[in-house]
């Protein structure tokens, strides 16, 4: 139903519901408001925002009070704005009026305020002033007391939006402030430092603690994407004297305004000293500086050389899920134009490389069928091998969002994560048993009918073969091999089959076995029998773990395919390539990564060219991808910092990072979203894309430096999913692919008419274990994972002392009878060890790993990569990353 | 660390399932607490957080806003010197002072031995007796600053 009012005489309509600042918003009226927040209900905590209604000797708080049918509001009448001073005048009154030397000066809504209504800076009453000691426990902001308005905002921020709670209202009347439970400084509580309370507060009450001096009035603002996970977070970096100095989230999709601690506060790498500024070639062991001539002088005799006595195949190319959508079709097209190989991948081969194997052939394509924005309207949702609130963690907000709104929770994990706490059915499997836990509940659903006859019937194919093997997988059997309880699997199974808006969210515990591709298309099974897929906020939600990783799959940086999933095998999509590029190509796939290691450490491949990638720490069996890497005759690395890499390299050629170039990243969703140049290459170093031309032309007849939005017309020639992108459509909101046209407005959800194979197809699978399980040897499962302050190896988020403060060293998760067993004691020293090496790691005693299950992150150096398996999933060649056997020496 | 692990497990127990199905159970929960154990501490409000699923921020929200309930045990005895109008004008200050001196004990606080807490008290509403002071539920009136000991010995 419409609502219809006046405000100051004129005529409005709105939607039941919406409040009359709502509907003054909708004519463009101004109100000041300092509690009111567009994301959350209204409260009319502060008052500022009253307006007059005609009739009512009572002023309304306009965020609060829905609008009416026939209302008369007058917005700045006579009563308004004296009840607007006397809430500035009392406010300012209890405020330390210490504007000029305030962190927030010039950023503050009560000094624009008190301007604006012309308010007398000395104040007629003698406010109660709060005289509370700054707290500056937490490593990233501070929260001063003195100067908190009480408005609430940040408290309504971190339960409502965040989903903490961490903070809340204390004491009463006079004496009330805000404080995280208990007010034993910030530190204390259960904050995960995301700096939405610091974002949103009006004043200066939440600060974040600054290095660098700066007003507002001096920075300048750059609308450009978070180059940390997969989200793909909108947000401003703040930049004065070519130094990023604050980072400001956007409030548009896909994050609305919220950060996590590492968008929000883990910028300092960009201009961290340590930067590479000028090319390094390696000499009798040691680097030494040298002019970028020099190594492009170097890189062209070795290039020239290995070609004419090897030939392309001798060549391999890493590029990076951290590079952009232009860098990586630039460097694909190096390698397979320049070079003449399809030796190409870059770490998607680690994480995903099984959803783009397991989706593709059940479904049509290995990515997020629905949108971010569509996880806040689902009914269930379904957690299995993701963490989501660490390692996606805008995503993890949502799904507590959708929860305050009554969605059920099930969550799958070796290990107690945060999501499971809340869940309504948490089940801890035994690492690896997924398979074993879904057959089980399509057991359940089949046997009860809860599943979706119609569904099967008009948009699947080969369900009657699929049937036969889970008709006799009981429950039972599935919590045997999973360590669970039988009822959480019926439990589970009736909930999920129960949703009509049910998705499945997972990541790298599904895909990072040797049987992954089977994992993800047991999954595709799950949703295909209960029909939840292919509706929106229903489907199948492959959590992508970097920034870009779905754009360097998507942009062909892969063995096997061109750009857009086109095979290097299908001599049309090859003809298109070749005459556009003006050369002959190889019908031959590539090796993957795994392979290029395998040949680097078998002197098959002699030129390796690395950019941006770190496989020193990212790759199973360190050992190995050391020895490999010091094997190689000539190793380029490419990158922003001196990696674990870099130090084998025989150049290093230093990078410019996201915040120096343009360009664009395609997130989880799909979204390509606008990379913009905030600050000016850091020393001598240069954008990825830069370089990768500049050798083109030096190796081959590539003429001019193109810019990225002309790369990106180039890639919108070539792709079909990326034909209706430029940089004008996707300059105020990025687009979501399929784009299949100028005039299409790209894709929220998939497969809604149909699957991108046309019938959704069910696979029979076996549940199949880890090729390496424990025995009396190595009788400990180990399984790895990401942590919430660090990304990936850990290149940038290591370079922001704050961040590695709170997670400095590798660490172990192990249980207390398994540490029992061991003599280890909390905080103490493990040495861990496998059949591939060994590591230490700091002992952290908790109950959120089962029995002889212990964890590590795999950031660390020389970390848990030595001990992990390199069995490979023979359909996609991911290594078994998740599950091998360990052992800890008795100390 | 105010209640020991027994009593938190008795609470867990006996207490919390009566009140598990409850729309509402934050209040009585708290009183629960308060009532048999004097006090709502900080290990108090985490067992209820975990298991009513509460954030602590709220919980804490709760107990400090009402003067009903204590983050730390009271005392065997609660004493208030009334400090209202009637009171102060009669000189209320000079009882503080001095009760404060004898117990030996900052205002607010309580004694080591468990014995006193020294409550903030407000007027009582038995101005004509003024000045007063309140211990546990029975009110002396028209007190002197001499009489002070005579009062805590009879609580000792």
């Amino acid at each position: 139903m419409m609502i219809k009012l006046k405000i100051n005489d004129q005529d409005v309509t709105v939607k039941e519901g919406s409040s009359i600042l709502d509907a003054a918003k909708k004519l463009d009226i101004y109100i000041p408001t300092f509690c009111y927040d567009e994301r959350i209900k209204g409260e009319g905590a502060c008052r500022m925002c009253v307006v007059e209604q005609k009739g009512s000797n009572k002023l309304l708080a306009s965020c609060a009070v829905p609008a009416e049918n026939n209302m008369e509001i007058y917005t700045d009448s006579d009563a308004v704005i004296k009840a607007r001073k006397d809430v500035l005048e009392l406010t300012w009154a209890s405020h330390p009026n210490e504007c000029v030397v305030c962190d927030v000066n010039g950023d503050c809504k009560l000094q624009d305020y008190m301007y604006e209504y012309e308010m007398n800076p000395e104040p007629r009453f003698k406010g109660h002033k709060r005289t509370y000691e700054i707290d500056e426990s937490n490593r990233f902001f501070y929260i001063n007391q003195d100067k908190c308005i009480l408005c609430g905002k940040c408290v309504r921020v971190c339960a409502d939006l965040q989903g903490n709670e961490a903070l809340g209202f204390n004491e009463r009347g006079y004496q009330s402030f805000i404080s995280f439970a208990f007010n034993t400084g910030m530190d204390k509580s259960n904050c995960v430092s995301c700096g939405n309370c610091v974002s949103s507060c009006p004043v200066g009450a939440l600060v974040e603690k600054r290095r660098i001096k700066y007003k507002l009035s001096e920075v300048s603002r750059t609308t450009t994407t978070c180059p940390y996970c997969g989200v793909g977070c909108q947000f401003e970096l703040l930049v004065k004297d070519n130094r990023v100095v604050q980072v400001e989230p956007l409030n548009v999709v896909p994050n609305e305004g919220l950060l996590c601690v590492k968008g929000k506060f883990a910028y300092k790498y960009i201009n961290h000293p340590d930067r590479l500024t000028t090319p390094l070639i390696k000499e009798n062991g040691t680097f030494r500086e040298a002019s970028w001539d020099e190594a492009y002088a170097l890189i062209k005799e070795k290039f020239t050389k290995t070609k004419k006595t090897f030939g392309p195949s001798a060549f391999a190319g890493l590029a990076s899920a951290k590079c952009t959508n232009e860098e990586n079709y630039l460097f694909q097209k190096f390698m397979r134009k320049t070079v003449g190989t399809n030796n190409v991948d870059h770490c998607a081969r680690l994480c995903h490389a099984s959803t783009v194997s397991g989706l593709a052939t059940t479904l049509g394509s290995g990515a997020m069928t629905n949108s971010i924005d569509e996880v806040k309207y689902n009914d269930v949702i379904f957690v299995t091998g993701s963490n989501t609130t660490e390692t996606h963690p805008v995503i993890g907000s949502y799904m507590k969002q959708a929860m305050k709104n009554g969605a059920k929770l099930i969550v799958a994990e070796p290990r107690r994560i945060e999501l499971a706490e809340i869940a309504d059915v948490f089940i801890r499997i035994k690492p690896g048993t997924n398979v074993a836990l879904f057959n089980a509940m399509m057991n359940v659903i089949y046997h009860e009918e809860l599943y979706d006859k119609s569904f099967i019937q008009e948009k699947t194919e080969n369900f009657d073969n699929f049937v036969k093997k889970i008709i006799d997988f009981t429950p039972e059997m599935g919590a045997k091999i999973c360590g669970c309880n039988k009822q959480d699997i019926i439990d589970a199974a009736r909930i999920y089959a129960s949703g009509n808006k049910a998705a499945i969210y997972y990541a790298m515990g599904i895909t990072q076995h040797s049987n992954g591709t089977n994992h993800v298309k047991s999954i595709a099974n799950l949703a295909l029998l209960c029909g939840n897929v292919g509706k929106e906020s229903s489907g199948i939600n492959p959590l992508r773990g970097q920034n870009n990783v779905q754009g360097s799959c998507d942009m062909g940086a892969l063995p096997n395919n061109f750009p857009g999933y086109q095979k290097v095998y299908n001599d049309e999509a090859r003809r298109k390539f070749e005459e556009h590029w003006g050369v002959t190509l190889d019908s031959n796939v590539g090796l993957s990564l795994p392979h290029i290691v395998n040949g680097a450490y078998n002197n098959v491949i002699k030129f390796l060219y690395i950019m941006g990638e770190n496989p020193i720490v990212s790759d199973p069996d360190i050992t190995h991808v050391k020895e490999a890497l010091s094997n190689i005759e000539f190793l380029v690395v490419q990158d922003i910092f001196l990696t674990e890499t870099a130090e084998y390299a025989d150049v290093v050629l230093p990078a410019s990072t996201y915040a120096e170039k343009d360009g664009t990243f395609t997130n989880t969703e799909r979204r390509v979203q606008k990379v913009r140049k905030a600050v000016e290459p850091i020393g001598d170093s240069k954008p990825d894309g830069v370089i990768i031309q500049e050798l083109m032309q030096l190796l081959d007849d590539h003429d001019t430096i193109m810019t990225a939005r002309e790369v990106m017309d180039e890639i919108a020639e070539l792709t079909p999913i990326y034909s209706g992108i430029d940089y004008d459509r996707i300059d105020k909101q990025g687009l979501q692919w399929p784009v299949l046209g100028k005039e299409h407005p790209g894709t929220k959800f998939l497969y809604k008419e149909k699957f991108g194979r046309g019938l959704g197809y069910f696979t029979p699978v076996d549940y199949m274990g880890a090729v390496e399980t424990p025995d009396e040897e190595y009788p400990l499962t180990l399984t790895t994972g990401r942590v919430l302050y660090h990304f990936h190896t850990i290149t940038m988020t290591g370079k922001n002392e704050e961040i590695q403060s709170i997670v400095p060293v590798n660490f172990i998760e192990i249980n207390k009878k398994t540490a029992r067993k061991y003599k280890l004691k909390d905080q103490g020293e493990a040495i861990v060890y496998s059949r591939r090496g060994e590591t230490k790691a700091e002992v952290h005693i908790t109950d959120k790993v089962g029995d002889d299950v212990v964890f590590m992150p795999f950031h660390f150096a020389d970390g848990a990569n030595m001990l992990t398996n390199t069995a490979l999933d023979e359909t996609c060649n991911i290594p078994e990353l998740k599950v091998c056997a360990v052992e800890i020496k008795g100390k | 660390m105010y209640l020991s692990k027994k009593e938190l497990n008795h609470f867990k127990k006996h207490i919390i399932p009566i009140y598990k199905q409850d729309r509402s159970p934050l209040m009585p929960v708290l009183q629960e607490s308060q009532k048999l154990y004097g006090c709502v501490p900080v290990e108090m409000q985490e067992l209820i957080s975990t298991e009513f699923n509460v954030s602590t921020a709220k919980i804490n929200g709760v107990v400090t806003f009402y003067s009903m309930f204590s983050l730390r045990p009271q005392g065997e005895n609660v004493l208030g010197v009334c400090t209202g109008t009637a009171c102060y004008v009669k000189g209320a200050k000079r009882l503080v002072d001095r009760v404060t001196e004898e117990l030996n004990t900052p205002y607010g606080s309580t004694t080591e031995d468990g014995k006193f807490t020294l409550a903030d008290t407000r007027c009582v509403g038995t101005c004509s007796k003024a000045p007063v002071i309140m211990v546990n539920d029975d009110i002396h009136g028209s007190v002197s600053s001499d009489d002070i000991s005579k009062i805590i010995n009879k609580y000792r």
